[in-house]
């Protein structure tokens, strides 16, 4: 029984990532329409950023949480306005196209550079140690990870469903040519979204690289499970991918526990499932 | 279409090949190639080292042998079994290279096994642990040179136990190698009295994040976990073991480990962990020797220490030159024939002879990671608890039931 507790609690961590890194998703898809498949390159940008800076400038976890982001937004935003603009008027196929293209020239750069060896990097000295928990031994950080994951998700989703900076968004979404009559600044907001989903893959890439070790192909390996959750949440509901990421991780922690060998596919087996039965998603609104 | 005409005119050529072939030096060049595991995660450990070793142990031939000259290229397996089959492939088709060298994992070197007695080009593994290689699936063209899983287990497995390490519980990569060292390791613990407890696979390459097995080695109760797995997925492992406390109340036992991992840990989480390792650098005099010019070598931009990989390599690839300088052909029977007659006594392999199933035996170390304190300079990690000799380090020919080896 202790053992199961460990696990689900591990699934729990692994699940506040995959929320993360859906949250990130789901809002660009919702408020751009776009199927960002450089999320988890942008992922991965992230955690080089952090590792970058503590080699190169002695730069440590904390600030790297703030600059990280930082850094790739902006990399998001000119994207966005270089390329990603050009695409709203065509089908939503040719923004996937041009950002898994983006995706794999990016990736292809850094491993060009770094290899494919995950290289370590240190847990911060203010998280290190751990929780004596009856059922398990809990590493600081790890807690550390699910209750920032959680505040930030919880924040994002505040700020897009309660906030007026939020409802501008929506409404931006929704009717992007009423809101501009109304004299929103519809572009600007998508080029802001852009960049904050960026940045948001990018801070979940900081969280990780202490666990999942920073290497070039940390992104696409993750992207996949992303795009699952998203799937089986609902695009473009943001409560949904936030839910449905915590569930698929504790199902997937509870596969590790039984039988290990499924666990890479099992997101996907409950994605093909819940397609069957809820085409949308188990909260998704059909458009 | 039009090619058609240049193609006839080779014919002659081609038939003509095999009898040069068997005297003299083939296309007049002995062409060595080392495929290996580049960027990824045994990199460390062989990689670039190797191909470093091999140009060394050319460099210190005189750069020819029997006349010819001697040529070396290489290439990146990725640790997948068909890229290393078609590299070999095409190295051996077109490239008519003679030798391929390092490999470092089991499935590449069980993939391009057979592509090596198709073609009858000589293979010298150092790196791949599964005992299948001089087993059920031997062939007169490979030699395993450096290490297996059987050493292993009994080199440390057998310690361990000896030490009070009764009940296991096995972490294991889920492929060729680490389900083949768990079995050996598994026999070991049984045959000297203790217990296996249980074990899990999870995926290798792949898997970064161990706190789920960690997680179940924990609930287990036993009071060793064994790592069946090697290079950055040990170093993971170990991370993770310290990160969940596992160290507070069980011990692990790395059946794999080399001196990369060592460095990657640091003293402070390797302690105390038992190796068997066939190269030591600070052994004695001869091995501090090379070890140094490897370091300070300009091809080594990170100034690591050989692994036993590495040095493996080395010694590999001089006795191969040391066979065909002998046989005065680089045909691969041979070569092949005057290797196994000719023991090996370098550096690296005390009391080294090659057997008819194509193990290298030779003298094992088993050693012990020193902590902080017993450390005195850089790279002096660990302490030789006891030499095992090379008739108790590897099976016998009668156990591996190699086919080739079974005399009538």
């Amino acid at each position: 029984m202790q053992a199961l507790f460990g696990q689900l609690l591990l699934g729990l961590i692994n699940g506040s990532f995959y929320a993360l890194l859906s949250l990130g998703l789901a809002i660009i898809f919702g408020l751009l329409d776009i199927v960002n498949f450089a999320h988890g390159t942008l992922y991965m940008m992230g955690a080089f950023a952090a590792y970058l800076l503590l080699s190169e400038f002695q730069v440590g976890f904390f600030p790297a949480l703030f600059l990280a982001p930082a850094a790739v937004g902006l990399f998001g935003i000119v994207v966005e306005r270089t390329m990603l603009r050009r695409l709203y008027r065509l089908d939503s196929l040719y923004g996937l196209l041009l950002t898994f293209g983006l995706a794999l020239i990016i990736e292809g750069l850094f491993h060009h550079r770094y290899g494919n060896s995950g290289t370590p990097y240190p847990v911060p000295e203010l998280l290190r140690g751990g929780l004596a928990l009856p059922f398990m031994y809990l590493p600081l950080y790890r807690a550390f990870a699910v209750v920032t994951a959680a505040l930030v998700c919880f924040g994002a989703w505040l700020v897009i469903e309660r906030t007026r900076l939020g409802s501008y968004l929506r409404a931006g979404t929704e009717n992007p040519r009423l809101s501009q009559a109304f004299g929103l600044n519809v572009p600007l907001m998508r080029t802001l979204t852009y960049g904050f989903g960026s940045a948001l893959a990018a801070f979940a890439g900081v969280m990780a690289a202490p666990i999942y070790q920073v290497s070039p192909a940390m992104g696409s390996n993750l992207v996949i499970v992303v795009f699952a959750v998203v799937v089986i949440g609902g695009m473009g509901s943001i409560a949904g991918s936030i839910l449905t990421g915590l569930g698929l991780g504790v199902v997937e922690g509870l596969t590790r526990y039984l039988y290990p060998e499924a666990s890479s596919v099992v997101v996907f087996l409950v994605m093909a499932g819940v397609l069957l039965l809820r085409p949308a998603g188990l909260f998704g609104r059909t458009r | 279409m039009h090619r058609r005409p240049m193609a006839i005119l080779a014919l002659p050529l081609l038939l003509a090949e095999p009898a040069l072939a068997a005297e003299g030096i083939s296309d007049g060049v002995v062409r060595i190639g080392v495929l290996t595991d580049m960027t990824g995660y045994y990199s460390d450990l062989a990689g670039p080292g190797s191909v470093l070793a091999a140009r060394m142990a050319i460099d210190d031939f005189g750069g020819k042998v029997a006349g010819k000259p001697v040529e070396l290229l290489s290439a990146d397996h990725q640790l997948k079994a068909d890229v290393a089959s078609n590299v070999a492939r095409k190295w051996f088709d077109e490239d008519k290279v003679d030798a391929v060298v390092d490999l470092v994992s089991s499935s590449t070197a069980l993939a391009v096994m057979p592509v090596a007695a198709e073609k009858k080009r000589v293979l010298l593994l150092s790196g791949p642990g599964t005992t299948a290689i001089t087993g059920a699936q031997c062939n007169a063209y490979t030699v395993h040179y450096t290490y297996d899983n059987w050493a292993l287990a009994n080199g440390t497995g057998r310690e361990v136990v000896k030490d009070g390490g009764k009940s296991w519980f096995f972490i294991t990569a889920d492929y060729a190698f680490g389900k083949s060292l768990e079995e050996d390791t598994a026999a070991v613990v049984r045959a000297a009295g203790g217990q296996v407890l249980g074990s899990v696979r999870y995926p290798s390459p792949g898997t970064t994040d161990f706190s789920s097995y960690v997680l179940q080695a924990q609930a287990s109760g036993a009071q060793i976990v064994g790592l069946a797995n090697a290079g950055a997925d040990t170093v993971n492992s170990i991370k993770a073991a310290h990160e969940y406390g596992l160290t507070k109340k069980q011990r692990l036992a790395g059946l794999l480990i080399f001196i990369s991992d060592v460095h990657s840990l640091g003293l402070d989480v390797a302690r105390g962990l038992y190796a068997t390792t066939a190269f030591y650098w600070d052994r004695d005099e001869a091995s501090r020797a090379f070890a140094r010019r490897f370091q300070s070598h300009p091809d080594n931009a990170k100034k690591t220490m050989p692994t036993m990989v590495q040095a493996g390599v080395y010694s590999a690839v001089t006795h191969y030159l040391k066979a065909i300088a002998a046989a005065h052909t680089d045909d691969a029977d041979a070569v092949m024939a005057k290797m196994r007659e000719m023991p090996v006594d370098d550096f690296f392999a005390k009391n080294g002879r090659i057997g008819p199933d194509g193990l290298h035996r030779h003298d094992m170390y088993l050693v012990q990671v020193k902590s902080p304190e017993e450390s005195k300079y850089p790279w002096d990690y660990y302490k030789i608890l006891r030499t095992i000799p090379a008739a108790e380090a590897f099976p016998s020919v009668e156990a591996q039931k190699c086919p080739l080896a079974v005399r009538r």
